[in-house]
């Protein structure tokens, strides 16, 4: 009995396991290749969305500047993986920086790190809101150099951004162009499905691993009460300092993988409402639960695709006109949704296991 | 000589404006420990609904003179009901949550605001109407005009009601006491909801001023100007000592003053390789260096890490 | 040699003086307790012993180490381990999980250990997890141990604290008002249970107001008035002391 149960959760996840691999191919069917690509950006941003979940979720720190670390990780590649360079120093890079993509993700990933630890060190003995503060100048701060680094020296090409970036090669092979494994036709955007894929899925895995470990319950004490845990013996400004620097270099990870897959990097990326739909993915679909995270990752990133495709042409049918752009009408929703979801359903659409039985079980406790 | 005479007063104009904006960020603060992400979006606020009223009133005629009071009354009562909505909708169901949630539905808040405003008044820049002529003054060598004049005298009558406000009427007693002890005022017969909610609309009518007076000066608003605004008046009131009036005042003042001789001197500083466009990083870098050498601010008596 | 050791402690917060020139020494083994009228400083004096106030003034050692301005996790490493008086439990983690976090800093697992869970951090793991149950049914906590914290009942939440508190291994066990708000079989299981705790050789550190749980339960008995000690001993002395007497009558107004 308990074999055959096994067996068919085995199946369950082997099942899901293949409805993923091939959903570039149903969904390039059924929409389109323009679809693939956006299904693309969406493993991206579950992958940043996992990253921020070790920060808020986990440790309970509001990071508002979480995107100025997708931005390190995008501009390092930018610049040592593109022409750019020559530009700046002619004499010595005459060529640009040409570093592969596999030397230059886990400098992004340390550089990210690094910079997570500086900014986190001064504010984290202090109260939250502080951090969450001083991230979201620090945000603001990374978009005012990567505007203004193009003079005297041209470090960042200004608002024009940095262009012609280097493909992602695996083992020689440009993810730009289209393959063929098994007789079957891989265009560039399945094959970055399956590198993104790849880093989402190990993304989780580490966020799973962390969660289920003392360090994870450590965090998990600092956001329950930060007090409590350090009577308990545990070291919160380690511990949160931890935390910052790992959802950073995540960050960075994900900013090295969105510059080699676009190809082109400017500060326009890397706006404050790029981070704030960040948390909105974290918090509508369950701060510290890696499938509900997941889910809200998925959910947001596929949303403004479908108002594009919804309000725009509703509103030409009703009047004529677009009086509402789906974009400002996006980040209307995401703010309202971080006001509801907090009021109503502070665990999100999609709470832990625990919880969900927890809530469950007080429903059951009030109607008695 | 002549230069930096003239960075002290554009410090002088830009600190009172960040004053009055910081005052409301320190008052809640003050009684809520809790930073009201929304309130730069209540400058911005403020200041669309001043300039909307300043320029149908100005075309249907009526005198500036009696168009501005006016408007800024309408911005003020709109403020006003702009910052008690906010506490009741978004703060007050979460006092007594971990302290992560409202802070999120406060920055839910000022997404919804900045979106809001976009959508009715639009992604461009709207003018100021000219209603005085703006003489400018010469003051060895420095200008100073008109509404700069009016826009510091200004601030300082209103931080000087709002003293005494606080130290000399029974309202203020009452929101000192909840500052002090929310509870033991309660028990003292404080309401300490309607002490709570005047504060924030207090607060907010301050925001709806400094609103009006940053985009007389500049000549312009804009959706998105209550977000950087908000961030350095929060730096002003940190650098004063959060929930010190006095501090925020000083903060203010003094933000602004290391904001515009930073900007004007920076190029000889660096060599040139920098220029006045990173005049907004001399906030980030003051709020880093308050945070890392004196968290309590330069008036703030209590710790800033409380147990 | 005491386990506790403290000497001229002072602490102030602004121009109030909190606590001033208080010595006391606590002996291993004993149940010590902490009694005074309200705001006598007895909370102050609590959180100086455990880290999270750090003295102005006096010299603080426990288990033969000098401790100055030492952090709340130190001295939990050192071997003090606390409750609080307004129950502070990880509220929205099981109660399990509550007793495991107690074990933080008896276990080693880092970040590569949780990644990679080789077969020490298993081994690791499995212990703090047997451990965790065994307390927690030695505190006497029914409920599955999946209950999250918050939905356990108010003398279950106070338990919990304990188990909590005894999973980090303390030579000191410091419990602030363990009885507040319990009913009186509640409480005399308390008082079984710390009668419990200190034969299995852990020195408890009580703050009460109930004074009878105190006086039939402490060994020794300290009596803090204005942030001063004013009397210590065996608790029939101290309960005929005049002194106690004289705080005891003058705070009864209040």
């Amino acid at each position: 009995m308990k074999n055959f149960k096994f067996s068919k959760r085995g199946l369950l996840f082997f099942l899901m396991f293949v409805a993923v691999l091939a959903l570039p191919f149903i969904t390039d069917a059924l929409l389109g290749r323009g679809w693939v690509r956006i299904v693309d950006f969406a493993m991206l941003y579950i992958m940043l969305a996992l990253g921020l979940n070790i920060v808020v979720g986990y440790a309970g720190l509001l990071d508002l500047g979480y995107i100025a670390f997708f931005a390190v990780g995008a501009y390092c590649y930018a610049l040592t993986g593109s022409p750019h360079l020559a530009l700046a120093f002619p004499q010595l890079f005459p060529d640009g920086v040409h570093l592969s993509f596999w030397i230059v993700l886990p400098m992004a990933a340390m550089l990210a790190g690094g910079m997570g630890v500086l900014l986190g060190a001064p504010t984290l003995r202090l109260r939250g809101d502080y951090l969450a503060i001083v991230t979201l100048g620090f945000g603001e701060i990374i978009r005012i150099f990567m505007n203004n680094l193009n003079a005297p020296v041209n470090l960042t090409n200004g608002p024009q951004g940095i262009s012609r970036i280097d493909p992602v090669r695996i083992a020689g092979v440009s993810l730009n162009t289209t393959q063929s494994v098994f007789g079957i036709t891989l265009p560039s955007v399945h094959l970055y499905f399956y590198l993104f894929l790849g880093f989402a899925a190990l993304v989780a895995f580490v966020s799973h691993r962390l969660e289920k470990s003392r360090i994870g319950r450590a965090w998990m004490a600092i956001r329950e009460d930060e007090i409590a845990a350090s009577a308990m013996g545990i070291n919160t400004r380690n511990l949160k300092l931890l935390a910052f620097a790992m959802g950073a270099m995540f960050g960075g990870v994900s900013g090295t993988l969105f510059a080699g897959f676009q190809g082109f990097v400017s500060p326009e990326s890397f706006s404050l409402m790029e981070s704030v739909m960040v948390l909105c993915m974290v918090v509508l679909g369950g701060m510290g639960h890696i499938y509900g995270v997941i889910l809200g990752g998925l959910m947001l990133a596929l949303l403004p695709e479908m108002l594009r495709h919804s309000v725009v042409p509703l509103q030409q049918a009703m009047f004529g006109k677009v009086i509402i752009d789906p974009e400002s009408l996006r980040m209307l929703l995401f703010g309202i949704a971080l006001i509801v979801v907090m009021l109503y359903r502070p665990a999100g659409l999609w709470p832990s296991p625990v919880r969900r039985r927890e809530l469950a079980s007080d429903e059951a406790a009030e109607r008695v | 000589m002549e230069i930096f005479l003239q960075q002290i007063i554009n410090g002088l104009v830009q600190g009172s404006v960040y004053a009055l904006v910081a005052l409301g960020y320190t008052m809640v603060y003050g009684i809520l420990g809790l930073i009201n992400f929304a309130h730069g979006e209540v400058v911005m606020t403020g200041a669309m609904l001043a300039l909307s009223a300043l320029t149908a009133l100005i075309g249907w005629g009526v005198s500036p003179l009696l168009a501005l009071p006016v408007s800024l009354m309408l911005a003020m009562a709109g403020c006003m009901a702009l910052g008690y909505g906010i506490e009741r909708i978004a703060y007050r169901p979460l006092r007594h949550a971990p302290r992560l949630a409202p802070l999120i539905t406060a920055i839910g808040v000022s997404i919804v605001l900045q979106n809001l405003a976009m959508m009715i008044w639009g992604r461009e820049y709207h003018a100021f109407p000219q209603l005085i002529i703006n003489r400018p003054h010469l003051i060895f060598g420095a200008i100073i005009n008109d509404i700069q004049i009016i826009i510091v005298v200004m601030a300082i009558g209103l931080m000087a009601g709002l003293m005494v406000v606080v130290h000399r009427t029974r309202l203020g007693r009452a929101m000192r006491a909840v500052a002090e002890n929310q509870h033991a005022a309660q028990l003292m017969g404080v309401d300490v909801n309607r002490v709570i909610s005047i504060t924030f609309m207090i607060g907010s009518a301050l925001a709806a001023v400094a609103g009006l007076m940053v985009s007389a000066n500049y000549g312009l608003a804009h959706y998105y100007m209550g977000f950087l605004l908000g961030l350095k008046a929060f730096t002003a009131a940190v650098l004063g000592g959060i929930g010190n009036l006095r501090g925020a005042m000083l903060g203010g003042l003094l933000l602004g003053l290391i904001e515009s001789l930073g900007a004007g001197y920076i190029g000889d500083i660096t060599g040139g390789f920098m220029g006045s466009q990173y005049q907004d990083v001399f906030a980030f870098l003051v709020l880093i260096a308050v945070l890392v050498f004196r968290p309590s601010g330069l008036l703030g008596e209590r710790l800033a890490e409380r147990a | 040699m005491s386990l506790l050791a403290l000497s001229g402690i002072g602490k102030q917060f602004g121009g109030l003086h909190a606590l001033s020139e208080v010595s006391l020494h606590i002996e291993r083994g004993e149940i010590y307790g902490l009694i005074g009228p309200n705001g006598a400083g007895k909370t102050t004096l609590f959180n100086v012993i455990t880290g999270l106030y750090q003295p102005n003034a006096g010299e603080f050692r426990f288990n033969g180490c000098s401790y100055q301005a030492a952090k709340p996790h130190v001295l939990a490493a050192a071997g003090i381990a606390r409750t609080f008086q307004n129950i502070r439990l990880f509220a929205n983690l099981t109660a399990l999980e509550n007793v495991m976090i107690g074990r933080h800093v008896r276990t080693q697992a880092g970040v590569f250990g949780a990644l990679l869970r080789n077969k020490a951090v298993r081994l690791e793991e499995r212990a703090c997890r047997a451990r965790a149950h065994e307390l927690l049914r030695y505190v006497g906590i029914e409920k599955p141990s999946q209950t999250l914290a918050k939905n356990l009942s108010y003398g279950e939440q106070r338990r919990l604290e304990i188990a909590r508190a005894l999973a980090t291994e303390p030579l000191l066990l410091a419990l602030d008002e363990p009885a507040a708000g319990m009913n009186a079989t509640e409480t005399e299981a308390l008082k079984a249970l710390l009668q419990g705790i200190r034969k299995t050789g852990v020195t408890v550190l009580l703050i009460e107001h109930d004074v009878k749980l105190i006086m039939g339960l402490c060994d020794r008995v300290a009596v803090l008035d204005y942030g001063r000690k004013i009397a210590e001993g065996v608790p029939e002395q101290v309960r005929n002391n005049p002194a106690v007497i004289a705080a005891y009558l003058g705070a009864d107004d209040e």
